[in-house]
């Protein structure tokens, strides 16, 4: 999923500050499961705002509504009939939905409620970790199933380096180092043969160096 | 292994020579007398000098400055140069700006992580890794050949390496990757401070089961203490570093006002030990901004006079 994580009340503040009339917008996908941008952030957020406010003494009509998701064109038009209500909308969807929501309704400011983090997955409540930086050209089945493009801060295609120590990274104790996993999973599944071979210089193309990208299916295109 | 560039370095251990390194550290500003002294302490006692890459990504002179400042000195520098700063791009054209200024020797790393250094908030480039840099080079040299597959006019004449840390983990893998280093095409290889002495000789073993140190020339990296405060901190804090108690406890138990020479001792009877370790090459000395000791040491291993190749 895509992880993302609340940002500081107080800079939704100085974004909205101006406004009389804003609809903080979530989103049922990933960030709900991160706990970032659900149903649930949204009535928290709209209550602070709504506390804010009253605190200034101004009179500002915070709505909430959370949809479907922020990605697509179909759920997106929920709020069609609404949106001219609003003087600003904040989206605490990810990114991709922040920007969606900006997309469509041009005339209406769009702020973003969250911070987007990375593709990762729950380790447990609250701790949520990033396992792919969507390079677009996966080499999982060369490194065990273990990405060292997401995993290694140095994203090293032929690790570890020097500072791998007791199967830490060496920028931070708390964080594994991501090729310590590659070899421990290859042992165990008796591939350490594929640690022998050079990673050969690897085409960044379709990372996001080679621009925005796009995925053309016209097999399913209607 | 007979030498294929017309580097000193790669000429003298060629010859069946110990080859001798140390490193000189390019400075915090555009002073190019500073380069210019530590690099005359190093004179004659050594027979190549390492300029470090913005090492732990503090930013500096850079390297390829600063090794034509030594080049234009009459001393052989070995220009190192990290992937995290530079992409595919910058790091083909950094080696094409030394090579026209004929400067013979390479040593190709991934860098210390950007957190270290004073522009933590920086981005990391990584577009080649270390083992990858040395396999680019290697093509440029050899096949005369651009990554992008454009020949190249005057291709660089380098001796190319690479680092090893034998210390660091999974130990297991230490030996493989030297040798995916070597395959890549690592001709010689500088290896990080020796402090546990036992691990590194089982390091070295291994290497020549595997035929390893007939293919490249090992260099062993030594460091001198210069103070108990030195040993302790390269002992918790350096990341990759193994300094045993025993190490640590000699320097704490020797007076404060011998510490510095205890740890020109320790590093004189690592040399000494190393020298007999079949699978070592030689050595490369980094006395962190302390240069004026490489001349002792150099002296008090037996490594002087340095020997006189064509």
């Amino acid at each position: 999923m895509i992880v993302a994580d609340k940002k500081p009340v107080e800079e939704i503040i100085d974004y909205v500050k101006d406004h009389d009339k804003i609809l903080v917008l979530g989103c049922n996908e990933c960030v709900t499961v991160c706990e970032a941008g659900g149903k649930k952030e949204v009535g928290i957020l709209a209550s602070t705002l709504r506390m804010y406010f009253a605190n200034q003494g101004r009179e500002v009509v915070v709505d909430e509504r959370t949809l479907e998701r922020q990605c697509d064109h179909e759920y997106l038009e929920e709020i069609r009939d609404i949106s001219d209500q609003y003087e600003a909308i904040v989206s605490i969807a990810c990114g991709v939905g922040i920007q969606f929501t900006a997309e469509k309704y041009h005339s209406t400011p769009v702020y973003p409620g969250v911070n987007t983090c990375f593709l990762g997955v729950t380790e447990q409540r609250g701790l949520w970790t990033e396992r792919c930086q969507a390079c677009g050209s996966c080499i999982l089945a060369h490194t065990g199933g273990i990405c060292p493009v997401s995993r290694c801060a140095k994203r090293i295609l032929n690790g570890p380096c020097g500072g791998s120590a007791k199967g830490s990274c060496e920028i931070n104790k708390e964080l594994d180092c991501a090729w310590q996993l590659i070899i421990d999973r290859l042992k165990s599944i008796n591939r350490l043969d594929l640690y022998e071979k050079m990673f050969p210089i690897k085409d960044w193309s379709s990372d996001r160096a080679g621009g925005p990208r796009q995925v053309v299916r016209e097999d399913v295109q209607i | 292994m007979s030498a294929k560039t017309p580097s000193k370095l790669e000429k003298i251990m060629a010859a069946g020579h110990l080859g001798v390194t140390s490193e000189c550290g390019p400075p915090r500003g555009s002073d190019p007398d500073t380069i210019r002294e530590k690099a005359e302490l190093l004179r004659g006692y050594v027979d190549a000098v390492n300029v470090t890459d913005n090492q732990t990504s503090v930013v500096r002179t850079s390297s390829l400055a600063t090794c034509i400042h030594l080049k234009l000195m009459g001393i052989e520098p070995v220009l190192q140069m990290v992937t995290r700063d530079r992409n595919r791009i910058a790091l083909q054209s950094d080696i094409l700006g030394a090579a026209s200024f004929d400067i013979f020797n390479l040593l190709c790393l991934s860098g210390d992580h950007q957190c270290f250094g004073d522009n933590p908030q920086g981005q990391n480039v990584h577009d080649l890794d270390s083992m990858q840099l040395v396999w680019t080079a290697r093509q440029m040299r050899d096949e005369g050949k651009f990554l992008g597959g454009s020949d190249i006019k005057r291709p660089p004449q380098m001796f190319v390496g690479a680092a090893a840390n034998p210390f660091a983990d999974p130990f297991e893998i230490r030996v493989p990757r030297l040798a995916k280093k070597i395959e890549a095409g690592a001709e010689f290889i500088q290896t990080q401070c020796i402090y546990n002495l036992d691990k590194f000789e089982e390091w070295i073993r291994q290497a020549r089961d595997r035929g390893l140190t007939e293919k490249t020339f090992i260099m062993a990296g030594v460091t001198p203490f210069k103070s108990a405060g030195m040993a302790k901190y390269m002992k918790n804090r350096v990341p990759g570093m193994d300094v045993p108690d025993e190490v640590v406890k000699r320097m704490a138990d020797t007076p404060k006002e011998k510490q510095a020479e205890e740890g020109v001792n320790i590093c004189v009877e690592t040399i000494q030990r190393l020298k007999e370790l079949d699978g070592v090459k030689g050595f490369h000395i980094m006395a962190i901004e302390w240069e004026e000791k490489i001349p002792e040491i150099v002296e008090r291993s037996g490594l002087y006079p340095r020997p006189e190749v064509d």
